[in-house]
Order: structure tokens, then sequence, then C-alpha cells
């Protein structure tokens, strides 16, 4: 009977402590929590050394993941491009014969520039090197702006470099592991990209706010901005380079100016990281892994480097360096 | 290998079964869906089987895991860490609590439960990350968000219910 009683309160007593020890780990568990939240929000090095292991270990899951939704978008789009093909044929016709006249004015300019550049002794500007990748997440949710790609330390990608698909600007690379990056679009809240807009010539900053229309800050009240203004990069803070196209002006009112980005960031599938040597202020001189003191082109490792032409122009063959790059 | 041993490594692999869907389901979410503003408005598939997974096996549900799943998915999107992790924790917590409600009844109770939950996970997740960044964040693709993944959450619980079915089995020893 004693011993009934005792096994009976143990027992009795077993449960409260269980029931303690959960309550406990739980609020353990939020403290935790807050608390890195709080090392986080300090941008220690220890953690974020801790999330780019973490990613370099994910993207090669994620990259395998995101082939089949690629492979469909190709479907789609091979499905959808049959049915306007008549349309679109008639579209090209127009835009070759349009771009003919192009070519012949350039042609008559770049024998122009030629001899003008014979003339004052140019130093031509370096060209910068892209380096092509696959975007392999879109990290995006209503919160944090960014994108995965297959790239990273081991390509040469670096802290600072400009992201561009299709010609216009994607954002900068905010985070690199070895074999992959976080690039930060332009619409996260945490960018800000020194501008120009073309036709007046105002220095801005495009800021972006979370919405898929960042803002102009630090325009003149008085400016002439109009919608459909293009927005291009100045270049000013050494951190992206001067011309490449941000969006146009969507909406110009008196309260704020947003512009629509030239890239649809939703579809960007390849992403090509420019190189022009302008290092900026972003990556303190610490954080630059040892092998890039080496200059790229020495390694022939360094397969998706190639030289490109002006930022603007058309990827010349983004799958070659996308493959390589595996 | 004999049939003990066997026995035993494929319950253990039935046992991490939940936990797996979890992770796949963080990795699935981040995919690159090519529509126009779809990444802001993307439901939130992990949190649809971390409600599941609490009201009907809880026993393989720790709240541990799903804190380190939380950690997992705050280093993939590049949020501070510990946001999504304490954001999983509450609404283990929660659900946990209140699951006596939910179980053994018919589906649309369990699916209104999911959408108590997502409202309350949502704007705590803005709240949190409006303070973290010093800005209010635009509250629309928030809201678009919400109503997406409660009302896509009947197909990936049918998804949840029949893994169990094959893969976990139906076993509720709480």
């Amino acid at each position: 009977m004693a011993k009934r009683n005792a096994s009976i309160s143990v027992a009795g007593l077993a449960v409260p402590f269980r029931i303690w020890g959960q309550r406990f780990a739980f609020l353990g568990l939020l403290a935790l929590a807050f608390a890195l939240m709080l090392l986080s929000k300090a941008e220690t090095g220890a953690l974020e050394r801790a999330r780019t292991v973490i990613v370099d270990a994910t993207t090669p899951i994620l990259d395998v993941m995101s082939r089949p939704v690629e492979a469909g978008q190709a479907a789609a789009q091979s499905v959808e491009s049959f049915f306007i093909v008549h349309a679109e044929n008639g579209r090209l016709r127009e835009e070759n014969a349009r771009l003919l006249r192009w070519m012949l004015m350039a042609r008559q300019l770049e024998v122009e520039n030629a001899t003008l550049r014979a003339q004052l002794d140019f130093v031509p500007a370096t060209a910068p090197r892209a380096i092509t990748a696959r975007v392999v997440a879109d990290t995006g949710g209503a919160f944090f702006h960014s994108l995965l790609i297959n790239a990273g330390a081991r390509h040469f990608v670096q802290r600072g470099q400009a992201v561009v698909s299709h010609g216009g600007l994607v954002g900068r690379v905010a985070e690199v592991g070895e074999r992959s990056a976080r690039v930060l679009l332009l619409t996260d809240l945490n960018s800000r990209i020194p501008a120009i807009v073309e036709s007046t010539g105002d220095r801005v900053i495009v800021t972006g706010d979370n919405s898929p229309w960042p803002t102009l800050t630090y325009l003149a009240s008085n400016s002439p901005v109009s919608a459909g203004d293009r927005v291009l990069t100045s270049g000013h803070g050494g951190v992206f380079p001067p011309g490449l196209v941000i969006g146009v002006v969507a909406e110009a009112s008196e309260a704020r100016v947003t512009i629509q980005p030239a890239v649809q960031l939703s579809r960007v599938s390849e992403a090509r990281i420019l190189d022009y040597g302008v290092n900026g202020i972003l990556p303190p001189p610490e954080q630059v892994p040892a092998r890039l003191a080496t200059p790229p082109a020495a390694s022939p490792a360094a397969a998706p480097v190639a030289p490109l032409a002006p930022a603007a122009a058309p990827a010349a063959s983004p799958t070659a360096g996308a493959e390589a790059a595996q | 290998m004999n049939s003990a041993m066997f026995g035993a490594i494929l319950d253990y692999s039935r046992r991490v079964v939940p936990g797996f869907t979890i992770l796949l389901l963080i990795l699935v979410a981040q995919l690159p869906m090519p529509l126009p503003f779809f990444p802001d408005v993307a439901p939130a598939l992990p949190l649809m089987a971390i409600y599941y997974w609490v009201v009907f096996r809880p026993d393989l549900m720790p709240r541990i895991l799903v804190f380190a799943l939380g950690l997992f998915q705050d280093a993939l999107i590049g949020a501070p860490f510990g946001l999504t992790a304490l954001i999983y924790l509450l609404v283990h917590g929660f659900v946990l609590n209140q699951r006596r409600f939910l179980v053994g009844k018919p589906f649309w109770i369990f699916w209104s439960g999911f959408a108590i939950v997502t409202p309350m996970a949502a704007f705590l997740t803005w709240i949190l990350v409006s303070v973290m960044r010093g800005a209010i964040l635009p509250t629309d693709v928030v809201l678009i968000g919400m109503v997406l993944t409660v009302i896509t959450f009947p197909a990936i619980a049918w998804t949840l219910l029949h893994s169990q079915r094959w893969l976990v089995g139906s076993a509720q020893p709480s």
C-alpha cells in the first residue's frame, strides 16, 4: 500500500515537472530567437558566415529543383510563341529595318569616333567583365527582396557588384558564399542606387520600399520629370557603373515619383554580374577572399568570365556561361 | 541485416517524414516562379505543413525541430536569424494548445483554424519586420499573400494527408 502511494506521488510530481520543463524549453527557445534577431541586427560576422555556409550548402539542391520550373517556363514560352509567330514575324521585320538604319549610323559614328580618338590620344575605358549565373531561388516574400544565384567567390563574384539582366539593372550583390551569392533587388527596402534622370539630368537616389515600384528621392521639387523618362545609374559613390538602365518613370506626382524597373524582376532566370573594377565603398577589405587577389583572367577555371560590350547590349550567350558555372 | 534492425530503420524514416515535408516546402517556396509579382504574394507553404503536422502528429513535431526549420528558412530568405523561427515557435505553441478543438472535426473546421493562424502569423511577421527595418512595410502584398495561403491550404493538406497515410501512419499516441 505504502509502495503504491509512493509511486503515485512520484508520478504526480513528475507530471508538473514535465510541464514546467516544457514551458521553460518553450520560453528558452523564444528568448533564443529574440537574442538571435538582435545579434543579426548587429550584423555580427559569425551569423553572416553561418548564413553563407547554409546557403552554399543549399544552392546545389535549389539549382536542381529549379530546373523543372525553368523547363516548364521554356515550354510555356514556346507554346506561346507558336501562337504569336505571325505577328512576331511582322514586328521583327519592322524592327530589323529600323535596326539596319541604326547600324549604318553606328558605323559612321564608329569611324568618326575612331578618327577623333586617334586625334585626342584617348585612353579607352576598360571593358567590364561579366559573370553569368542562374537564379536558383527567388527568396522574395513580402518582406525581403533578394535572389540567390549559383555563382560565388569561386567564380569571382564580389560584394557590391552590379547585377543586370536583359540590359536592365536587377540589384547588387549583397552576400557572397563560396558557390552562391545573394542579390539584393533594387525594390528592397535596403536598396539605394545613385541615379540620373536621362532627359533632365537630375541626380536622384532610387530608393526601394519593398513595393514593386521604387521611388526617386532627393529629386528637386521643380524638376520637369514626367512619366516615361528613363532613369540610369549615375555611377556616383563608385558602387554601380554609370549608364545602366534602372527603369522608366511610372508616375510623377507632386508627392512622389516612382519608377517601373526595366527588368521584370520576377522573371529573371539568368543574371549577369558586372565587374567594372569599381568596388566602391561596399566590401571591407578583410571580407574579400584571398583568391580574388589574383586577376580573374589568370585562372583557366574562370570559365564564366567573358568580356562584355557596353552594359545595355543584349546577353551574348547566357546559357554557355551558366553551364560553365556549374 | 536482420528484420528487427530493418524495422527500426523503417520506423525511424517514417518519423522524419513530417520534418522532411516542411524542409521540402521551404525549398519549394523559394523556387523562382516566372509569374509577375508572384514572389511578393507567394503562399506560405511551410506554415501549412507545420499547422497540419502539429494537429495530426504533434509527437513528430517537437518545437526544437520547428525552431531549427525556422532558422534554416531565415538563412535562405535573408531574414534576420530567429525571425521565422520565432513565428513558427509561436504557431506551434498556439496550435498545440488549441488542437483539441481541431482533431477529429470536419475539414472545414480544420481549414478555419488555419484561416485564424495565418493572419496572426502574417501580422506578427509584418510588425517584427517593420520594427527591425525601421519602416512601415506595404500591407497590400501581405494581405494578398495571406488570402492565397488560406485558399491554397486544401491542396497542400491533401498532399500531406496522403503522405501521412502512405508513409507516416495515423497512430496518435497522444
